[in-house]
């Protein structure tokens, strides 16, 4: 299941552990990435809450956690290459995997379909 | 995320696109594929479909076209048609040696307030009948009021709309010369009025990159033509304001707003090298602009604070406006970062601040405060990479 939120990010769910990054709307909008900051594994996350940032040459931007969870693992690649994220932001530069509290509060986030209508 | 913090244009900008003003070029940025930012009242290309990073490695590694027609162009002409005859007034308001300036040839300068800090920073060009003063966007319509303000009813002082066009970089000279081959005589800081496609355009030998280059005003009507001429040099890119702004961070060049304003004296700033020796104290016009009392004593006393090149230790980019420790953990803040991000050219974040003077000299450690973490930074010359002015 992959869903979206309105803060541009994306989750694809794989049992109860959502892969989280940002959209590629996101990325083309940031331009080219710079730096990246992920979560320690193991840190609970409460839905809203700054998770992760990724820098342009000009700006830095929190990636807000889309929902409650704690990390199981964080993309080791993006931050030693930053630029990934940007070159393919919803395949090879995920952020981070969440182990979600509550699998069914997905059902409250968009679909692609409705994402691509919010971010047009 | 935030789109809107992050610098990036959202479609729901707060700022309504028809409020803003637009330079001679607006079509040909919309044609080049440019996005579109309000920046000092003016709809301006943050970049274009290259990309911030490839604008900045090729303005260092080719040429950069940049429209600057934001700019403030203001034009300082003696009814008498002598220019000298403006060199005093200009000298009550800038600390800068104005009447010793040659025909055809620029400086750089401020115009001061009465505490000394800096209202603007400015170039000073001498023609023969009139001087060419180059402003801040943000500061034009401020600047041309005490310009004009301080000049006698004989001197017209006002602005000039025509368009403003850089061509920066290594190659910019070469590819200039095939439109306008007397230009490659140029020295750094030269000015000369020269005639591209058969329009007078005036031409200095300077930018805001650090590198090689030329500012070119050119009139409004021609300027698409001449901006047009110089893209069809396959060592050209246009170049946007996102490219700009890390390009002179790295050149060490001050923007004003950030690193300089009202509250930040020249000397503070590590700007005392552009006053002029006749302006100092025992000089043969000491004085006599105002804040001289204050700014003299800070040349000679030293300053309190200083503006420095800071080098984060780490990879984390350290932006305007956070806050200076001396140390790790404790203490106040003791000065900020007033402008930083990524040096793409050092492969790095690099960033300008102010720092006591204490802790100013080069290799001092300093802590900045980013998102509750106590980041370590270096103290660092400017510039971060070398200028390649043509000097000789």
């Amino acid at each position: 299941m992959l869903r979206f939120t309105d803060e541009h990010e994306w989750l694809r769910l794989d049992g109860d552990v959502a892969t989280v990054g940002i959209t590629a709307h996101a990325a083309e909008q940031l331009g080219d990435l710079v730096f990246v900051e992920l979560p320690k594994v193991g840190v609970k996350l409460t839905k809203g809450e700054a998770a992760a940032v990724v820098e342009s040459v000009k700006a830095a931007s929190d990636v807000y956690a889309p929902l409650s969870g704690e990390v199981t693992e964080v993309n080791e690649a993006a931050l030693s290459d930053p630029a990934s994220v940007g070159a393919d932001p919803q395949g090879a530069g995920w952020l981070y995997r969440l182990k979600l509290d509550d699998v069914s509060a997905m059902d409250a986030l968009m679909d692609e379909a409705a994402y691509a209508d919010f971010a047009k | 995320m935030s789109l809107q913090a992050a610098g990036a244009v959202s479609p729901a900008a707060p700022v309504p696109a028809d409020s803003l003003a637009q330079t001679p070029l607006h079509a040909l940025h919309l044609r080049l594929g440019a996005r579109m930012v309000p920046f000092a009242g003016y709809a301006m290309p943050l970049q274009y479909t290259a990309g911030l990073l490839k604008e900045h490695g090729h303005t260092r590694a080719a040429a950069g076209f940049f429209d600057v027609s934001h700019m403030g162009q203001i034009a300082v002409t003696p009814r008498s048609g002598d220019a000298a005859e403006a060199a005093g007034a200009l000298e009550a308001l800038i600390p800068i040696d104005i009447r010793g300036l040659g025909v055809g040839r620029q400086r750089y300068g401020f115009l001061t307030d009465e505490a000394g800090g800096i209202l603007d920073d400015l170039m000073v060009a001498r023609l023969p009948d009139r001087f060419h003063v180059v402003v801040n966007a943000a500061n034009k319509a401020a600047d041309l009021a005490r310009i004009r303000a301080h000049c006698p009813e004989s001197i017209d002082v006002a602005l000039v709309p025509d368009a403003l066009i850089a061509l920066q970089g290594p190659k910019a000279a070469e590819v200039l010369a095939r439109l306008a081959p007397e230009t490659a005589a140029m020295r750094f800081m030269d000015v000369r009025r020269v005639a591209i496609l058969g329009t007078a355009c005036l031409v200095s030998r300077s930018g805001y990159t650090g590198e090689d280059g030329f500012e070119i005003a050119v009139p409004a009507e021609a300027a698409e033509a001449v901006a047009e001429a110089l893209l069809a040099s396959p060592e050209v890119l246009p170049i946007g304001l996102g490219a700009r702004d890390s390009l002179r961070l790295e050149a060490g060049l001050p923007l004003h707003g950030a690193d300089i304003d009202p509250g930040t004296s020249p000397v503070e700033a590590s700007l005392a090298w552009a006053i002029s020796p006749a302006r100092r104290s025992g000089g043969a016009r000491p004085g006599g602009f105002p804040g001289a009392e204050r700014i003299l004593a800070e040349m000679q006393a030293g300053p309190a604070r200083r503006r420095v090149g800071l080098r984060p230790e780490g990879r984390a980019p350290v932006r305007a406006e956070a806050p200076l420790f001396a140390a790790e953990a404790g203490g106040e803040p003791v000065g900020r970062v007033t402008s930083g991000g990524f040096g793409p050219s050092l492969g790095a974040p690099v960033a300008m601040g102010l720092l006591p003077t204490g802790l100013a000299a080069p290799g001092t450690r300093v802590f900045a405060d980013v998102r509750g973490q106590r980041l370590p930074l270096l103290v660092s010359p400017l510039p971060f990479v070398p200028a390649g002015f043509k000097r000789g």
